[in-house]
């Protein structure tokens, strides 16, 4: 069986994930949480990642950072398959790529000051030089936003979660790495101070020339950010578009389906009448052919006998659905 | 849709720094200790008369100039015998639980971090030590390598491993999956570097919190032990020792007993005080968000 990947438009990808395969034990069952993603991310992208919670979006994420190993599959990075290494090829591959979590709070350890966390990354690749390292930090703190001064010698607990986002966006760029897996970044926070954090992300990925992976659940947050989108359903890719594309005509019925639920902020209208209902199932036992069929609107006797694989439905639009929407 | 505003510089305000009211009780507790540590390391330099030494027409004599706390049975001049007995109490309190904190402080670091085969090891061989009867144990020890301060304190030591053991272990359990670690671990930290600077300085505090109360357990059980014989060796003396001594006068001269007693009630409750206090004050969480 071929499998059609969402290309990149043009160029060599610089992440390369090929049907990757995740999967936990969970007792004696087995817990399905990646089943055979493929997907490019071009040098200078972003690519956002949405879909419900559990979909394995952020089990996908560490995946490809080798922070949980996949059963099967391959994770290409700049042409290096991450899947196959170990120990210190692995270590020193990973200051190039770097993770941003969603609990900005929790991923600051509460005993260590600011500015020995933020040092940490150089200290482990290796920077001896004390004021060479302090240099680094005070830069970095300056660019995220944050007086130096004020921050090196205090503990995460006096700062906000804003700020503390802040600190991690600091400690992933310190190593001026190409890449970074956003993990939903901006969910923890507030609405007031989202923005700020994700214009934040901007400006760093234009001065440091970064590639983002932006995992979220909120389309909105997505759409602002992205330059093309993925839509997740238990495990599976359901649609790779453009960003623009994706939103206005979305081919997957699951997309569609994310995009009716975004509430609209007018009283007089009124939510369109949803399509799909129930919880989606569980990734311990996931339906046969589509993984959406359960919910689907559009289900047929196909859908259930023959797993739908990503196919180009329009240019640069690539949906795995047997009947797509556009 | 969310709308993009301009991102302000975000003030950092400057820290405030209250002083916190540690109150009469911790200065109390401090006092007593440091007292009691100066007594005890000062002894052989201090104006006591010798421990040991008996005379036997000054048999349980009341407070004088000349014995301010009396003498006991044997004619004992009980302030020397206190002072000497806080040595062999603080010196087996202390190292004692040092023996249980270092290698079961390590063990469960290990075990809640690695996880796996070695835990279940660790654990198991954790639950069989602490189903032994200990006093079992002690008498073992004692009856084979005989009785000495040394021997009770490595008796006492691994007795305490396994409640050691467990503290760490339960604190690296909610710590190892925590965002930081993985954090470091994204990073490229070795495991070495993500046991030592991540999770040692959070597992620390639970640890030396139950490090004093282990001091203070320790002193209790090395004065039960000296109680039933199988602690210091006579004429040697040590709080335990003297409370057994004292129990065979104690319808004559019930101080004998309660002197001792006292010294070992209120070190081991200024202990208590003085970890309760520095584990409320150290936690960085207090007050935060």
């Amino acid at each position: 069986m071929t499998q059609a990947v969402a290309h990149v438009p043009s160029g060599e990808p610089l992440l390369k994930v090929d049907d990757l395969v995740v999967e936990y034990g969970f007792g004696n069952r087995t817990v399905h949480a990646v089943s055979g993603v493929s997907l490019e991310v071009a040098r200078g992208e972003t690519l956002g990642l949405v879909g419900e919670s559990g979909c394995g979006k952020s089990t996908l994420g560490r995946a490809v950072l080798q922070l949980r190993r996949a059963q099967s599959g391959s994770v290409l990075f700049d042409g290096h398959d991450l899947t196959a290494m170990q120990g210190e090829a692995l270590r020193k591959m990973r200051q190039r790529v770097q993770l941003i979590f969603q609990d900005p709070i929790a991923s600051l350890n509460p005993r260590r000051r600011i500015g020995d966390i933020v040092a940490e990354p150089l200290i482990i690749a290796g920077v001896k030089d004390p004021a060479q390292r302090k240099q680094v930090v005070y830069e970095v703190l300056s660019a995220v936003g944050l007086d130096p001064d004020l921050v090196v010698g205090r503990l995460p607990h006096e700062f906000s979660g804003g700020q503390c986002q802040r600190i991690c966006i600091a400690r992933a760029l310190v190593l001026n790495p190409e890449f970074i897996v956003c993990d939903e970044p901006v969910s923890a926070l507030d609405v007031s101070i989202r923005a700020q954090i994700l214009n934040l992300l901007e400006e760093m990925k234009a001065r440091f020339g970064l590639t983002l992976l932006f995992i979220a659940h909120d389309l909105a947050v997505v759409k602002a950010v992205s330059d093309r989108v993925a839509v997740m359903y238990l495990g599976r890719l359901c649609e790779v578009a453009p960003s623009e594309q994706l939103f206005a005509r979305p081919a997957h019925p699951y997309t569609a389906l994310l995009l009716q639920a975004i509430p609209v902020p007018d009283p007089d209208v009124r939510p369109a009448e949803s399509v799909a209902t129930g919880e989606p199932p569980s990734p311990i036992a996931p339906p046969s052919g589509c993984r959406f069929r359960t919910r689907c609107p559009r289900a047929d006797q196909r859908c259930s006998a023959e797993m739908p694989e990503l196919r180009e439905v329009a240019p640069g639009q690539f949906a795995a659905c047997h009947h797509p929407l556009a | 849709m969310a709308t993009l505003e301009l991102s302000l510089p975000e003030e950092v305000e400057q820290p405030v720094r209250r002083r916190r009211r540690l109150g009469f009780l911790f200065w109390f507790a401090i006092c007593w200790i440091v007292i009691v540590f100066v007594l005890a390391i000062f002894a052989p330099i201090l104006p006591l008369q010798n421990p040991v030494d008996m005379d036997m027409l000054e048999r349980r004599a009341w407070f004088s100039s000349e014995h301010w706390l009396g003498t006991d049975g044997l004619g004992r001049d009980e302030l020397a015998r206190l002072v000497y007995g806080a040595r062999v109490s603080l010196t087996v309190g202390l190292c004692a639980p040092m023996i249980g904190l270092v290698a079961g402080g390590a063990l469960g670091l290990l075990a809640g971090y690695f996880r796996g085969r070695f835990e279940t090891l660790v654990v198991g061989s954790m639950d069989v030590l602490l189903a032994f009867p200990p006093l079992i144990f002690a008498l073992a020890v004692v009856a084979y390598l005989g009785q000495s301060i040394p021997n009770l304190t490595f008796i006492l030591g691994f007795l305490g491993i396994p409640a050691f053991m467990r503290v760490s272990r339960a604190a690296t359990l909610t710590l190892a999956r925590r965002e930081f670690v993985i954090a470091a671990e994204a990073l490229g930290a070795s495991h070495a570097r993500i046991l030592l600077r991540e999770l040692l300085p959070n597992v620390l505090l639970p640890l030396f919190a139950f490090f004093l109360l282990g001091v203070a357990v320790t002193i209790v059980v090395e004065g039960s032990l000296s109680f039933l014989g199988l602690g210091v060796p006579p004429p040697m003396a040590s709080w335990g020792s003297m409370i057994g001594e004292g129990r065979e006068s104690l319808d004559v001269t019930p101080r004998l007993a309660f002197l001792p007693a006292v010294a070992m009630f209120v070190t081991v409750l200024a202990f208590n005080l003085v970890g309760d206090t520095l584990r409320a004050i150290t936690d960085p969480r207090q007050g935060a968000l």
